[in-house]
């Protein structure tokens, strides 16, 4: 099988009905992608497939076929989300952050605190209630040079 | 520039953000194998026959025979009543009984097993159960005086019920055969508690290391139960002689691990017709489920947080942890105290009713001040808030002015207040006896402590303590990943101690270095001296007075204090309510990471939220029915509302810069606030969680 993964042309041996999450976790080494329900509840598994969010425990390879994939290991390490959530303490335990990260990484930097919560409502993170996380967004859209 | 008291970035902060940190499940090791767990499928019986139903040919299989000589078939914490494999009695749904291992992920869930059993009839309700894991009783003053002197006399029966972790990363370990024994790597709370139980597993003389990877959260769920999953997957891996991990995946995490403790709490409570209390008779049953964990400790603290931050002169509390054929509950972030918490706030809140009393007025008059006694006995000194946590709550929320407004409208709101204990209950700390590392480095310090990072800061915030008591940068101390043959036994990261007890030892150990090394740095003392270590052990107040018969004395080196004010909504068709506001003041000594404390303060409230009115664990023939995050629901973005997070400062003068411990105290007062609103719109509910079924109940 045959994607695009984080920019670049990839081959994976791989079942076609193995879900993308494992692909990416154990064929393909990127481990920044968590699992935490398997059942696509708490989206901690989040990647970009084709510029949309999906639950990457919901998605068979097959389906993934020519498909463009972005991985929190595809923003690189300097991306203005990820230093903000450090620096608002918006990971704690830093299961969900991936996949927290994915999802703010489509919002406008227009974005209001309504947009945040709709946009985030399904992922979960039981360490926060979420406010860190809405800081470090605000942070990231609201810094210069963001 | 000091670091206590800023929010310097989190040590782990980037490594999480960016994905490179490496949890238990991102973990592998050559020649892996992994490993399942088959469990009974009954709550009570005897096991007659067990089959398997598949191709052995490349699996390994381990039952209880498996366990080596001089080794014993218990998961050792306090008692030994919980085999790591069941022999031939099964007390609940779940229980282990036999391991396999493959290298073949798909080949191993496809194995069947078949277990018969003689069932026999199991016991689901703590009140009827006969078997007691442990009781207490608290008696202060004068029961038959206190009532006498009462003018009135208000009664109620209170109901939590299972409260599920939900920790994002699940329950998992790995074993690795090591120097001809065992070392497991996993995401575990309590490393040394791990060892305990291996030791037991594999007799005393055997090589044991745990190694805590990155913890996905664990709340007091990965405190008790990895002992249980380290057990298992060595057992395969010495079986095999390969790496056996074992990750649950959500549904075995929710059916199997432990929750928090049910519980029904009676209140029987005298008062004059100002408002003062003059007896408080107090009765808790709590369900410990089928073995006894750490129901001791829970009922413990329960009962001595069950007369809320009040004082009266007589009180008696009488409570007990009893067992059922459920699965055994354990350790939850509060350990007995928000259940207990939430009866007596409910409670006080019936009181002012019968008085027709304003509620903040009845809370005044009765909170403790500094120099009232607990109900243990216990005197509090100057760094007792109730009063002033209480009147921040109230003037930050506009209580007064939105109670009048909402009343008759779809619009309540209520508040709590509460109090925790941080630390060991009583002598506990004694005789953990803890102890914490510091050594020099060419570049700075290194911490050892066996203390966990479970998300809630640790490492930032013992650097942080070390930084400013040696005076060096934040950045210049390392903090040594928890590796039991590494690092010092510093008790578990449990109880609000790992800033209070073990960040002072740390202070302590910084304090002795800098003396040391005196006007140098620590590279220039380390190019000149070489290698400095000072290892510490935690000297209790040497005021703690504890009688652990009795239940007197001094039950906690000091309190936090918080107090909660929610405002809900509710519909009245669907008969949900919502949160739309919560007001959290809470004092906590100081603040050494203001943005990490006010995140345990969030994120508690959020969970506290959940416990209130979503989080419902359906039991069904003793299990757990709803056992999926799609069923099982926590608060999302849209669940949890605008939060309000007051921090107020009261130093404890035996806490490290004055801190006090924090982690659990935010999980007391959500419930009961949200109760206490639900009241304020005339609905009556005295249980939790209260789902729109139990509000329609209550209307209709």
């Amino acid at each position: 099988m045959h994607l695009t993964l984080n920019g670049r042309d990839t081959e994976v041996d791989a079942h076609p009905m193995k879900r993308l999450l494992d692909v990416l976790r154990e064929d393909c080494g990127l481990t920044g992608t968590k699992e935490g329900c398997g059942e696509g509840e708490c989206g901690a598994c989040t990647v970009l497939m084709n510029g949309e969010l999906i639950v990457s425990c919901l998605v068979p390879l097959a389906q993934a076929e020519g498909a463009q994939v972005t991985t929190i290991e595809g923003l690189g390490g300097h991306h203005a989300l990820q230093h903000h959530f450090m620096n608002e303490a918006g990971a704690q335990c830093g299961i969900c952050t991936p996949g927290m990260i994915m999802v703010a990484s489509t919002l406008p930097p227009t974005a209001t605190l309504d947009d945040i919560r709709v946009a985030l409502a399904g992922n979960l993170c039981r360490c926060t209630g979420y406010e860190a996380i809405y800081r470090a967004i605000h942070a990231a859209h609201t810094t210069v040079g963001a | 520039m000091p670091a206590v008291g800023t929010s310097v970035a989190r040590k782990d902060g980037i490594g999480k953000a960016t994905g490179a940190t490496q949890y238990a499940d991102d973990l592998t090791f050559p020649g892996m194998l992994y490993g399942r767990t088959i469990r009974s499928t009954i709550p009570r019986g005897r096991i007659t026959s067990i089959e398997l139903d598949f191709d052995t040919a490349g699996f390994t299989i381990v039952d209880y025979h498996d366990i080596p000589a001089g080794g014993r078939n218990v998961v050792a914490l306090i008692e030994d009543d919980q085999p790591f494999l069941a022999q031939r009695d099964v007390r609940h749904v779940a229980e282990p009984i036999l391991l396999l291992a493959h290298a073949d992920r798909e080949t191993l869930l496809a194995a069947n097993v078949v277990i018969a059993y003689d069932a026999q009839e199991p016991e689901y309700d703590p009140e009827r159960s006969g078997l007691v894991f442990k009781s207490l009783g608290i008696d202060k003053g004068d029961m038959d005086a206190g009532f006498a002197n009462a003018e009135m006399i208000i009664e109620g029966t209170y109901r939590t019920g299972h409260q599920e972790h939900v920790y994002i990363e699940p329950n998992g370990v790995i074993a690795v055969p090591e120097k001809g024994g065992i070392a497991v790597h996993g995401s575990i709370q309590c490393p040394f508690y791990v060892v305990k139980a291996l030791k037991s597993l594999l007799g005393a003389d055997a090589y044991v290391r745990v190694v805590q990877t990155e913890t996905g959260g664990g709340f007091g769920g990965k405190e008790e139960y990895p002992s249980m999953i380290a057990g298992h997957a060595t057992l395969l891996a010495l079986k095999s002689g390969k790496p056996v991990k074992i990750v649950y995946d959500r549904t075995e995490d929710m059916i199997a691990t432990t929750k928090r403790h049910p519980s029904i709490v009676r209140h029987r409570t005298g008062v004059t017709r100002d408002g003062r209390l003059v007896a408080m008779d107090v009765d808790i049953t709590i369900d410990g489920g089928a073995y006894a964990t750490l129901s001791a400790v829970v009922i413990s603290r329960g009962g001595i947080h069950a007369a809320g931050p009040y004082r009266c002169d007589n009180v008696r509390i009488r409570g007990r942890a009893k067992f059922t054929n459920t699965p055994p509950n354990g350790a939850f972030r509060g350990f007995g105290a928000p259940q207990t918490l939430f009866a007596v706030e409910a409670h006080m809140e019936r009181i002012a009713d019968a008085l027709g009393m304003d509620p903040v007025a009845l809370r005044e008059l009765n909170a403790l001040r500094p120099g009232d006694t607990t109900a243990t006995g216990q005197t509090l000194t100057d760094d007792c808030s109730a009063l002033d946590v209480l009147r921040e709550a109230v003037r930050r929320s506009d209580f007064h002015r939105k109670r009048a407004e909402y009343r008759g409208t779809n619009r309540g709101i209520g508040l709590a207040l509460f109090y925790h204990g941080a630390g060991f209950t009583g002598s506990g700390e004694l005789r953990l006896a803890s102890k914490a590392r510091l050594s020099l480095t060419p570049t700075g310090v290194r911490i050892f402590v066996s203390s966990t990072e479970i998300g809630q800061g640790t490492r930032t915030m013992h650097a942080q303590i070390v930084a400013d008591a040696m005076g060096i940068p934040y950045e210049s101390v390392e903090v040594q990943q928890p590796d039991t043959q590494l690092v010092p036994d510093s008790g578990p990261t449990v109880a609000s101690r790992t800033c209070m007890v073990v960040g002072r030892i740390l202070q302590r150990c910084a304090e002795e270095m800098r003396a040391t090394i005196g006007a140098r740095s620590p590279a220039e003392y380390y190019a000149a001296h070489g290698p400095l270590d000072i290892l510490k052990e935690h000297e209790p107040p040497a005021w703690i007075q504890w009688d652990e018969d009795s239940y007197r004395g001094d039950a906690y080196a000091t309190y936090a204090w918080g107090c909660d004010v929610a405002e809900v909504e509710i519909d009245r068709d669907t008969y949900e309510v919502r949160p739309v506001r919560i007001t959290a003041v809470q004092e906590i000594g100081k603040a050494i990471h203001p943005g990490l404390a006010r995140g345990q303060i969030e994120g508690g409230t959020a969970q506290g939220l959940g416990f209130a009115l979503l989080e419902h664990v359906v039991m069904r023939n003793g299990e757990m029915a709803n056992a999926t995050l799609t069923n099982y629901t926590i608060p999302t973005t849209l669940d949890t509302p605008e939060m309000d997070v007051i921090i107020l400062e009261n130093p404890y003068r035996d806490g490290p810069f004055g801190a006090k411990g924090l982690g659990e105290l935010p999980v007391d007062g959500p419930a009961p606030a949200v109760i206490n609103a639900i009241r304020h719109l005339a609905i009556d509910v005295r249980e939790i969680p209260a789902t729109p079924e139990m509000i329609f109940a209550a209307c209709t």
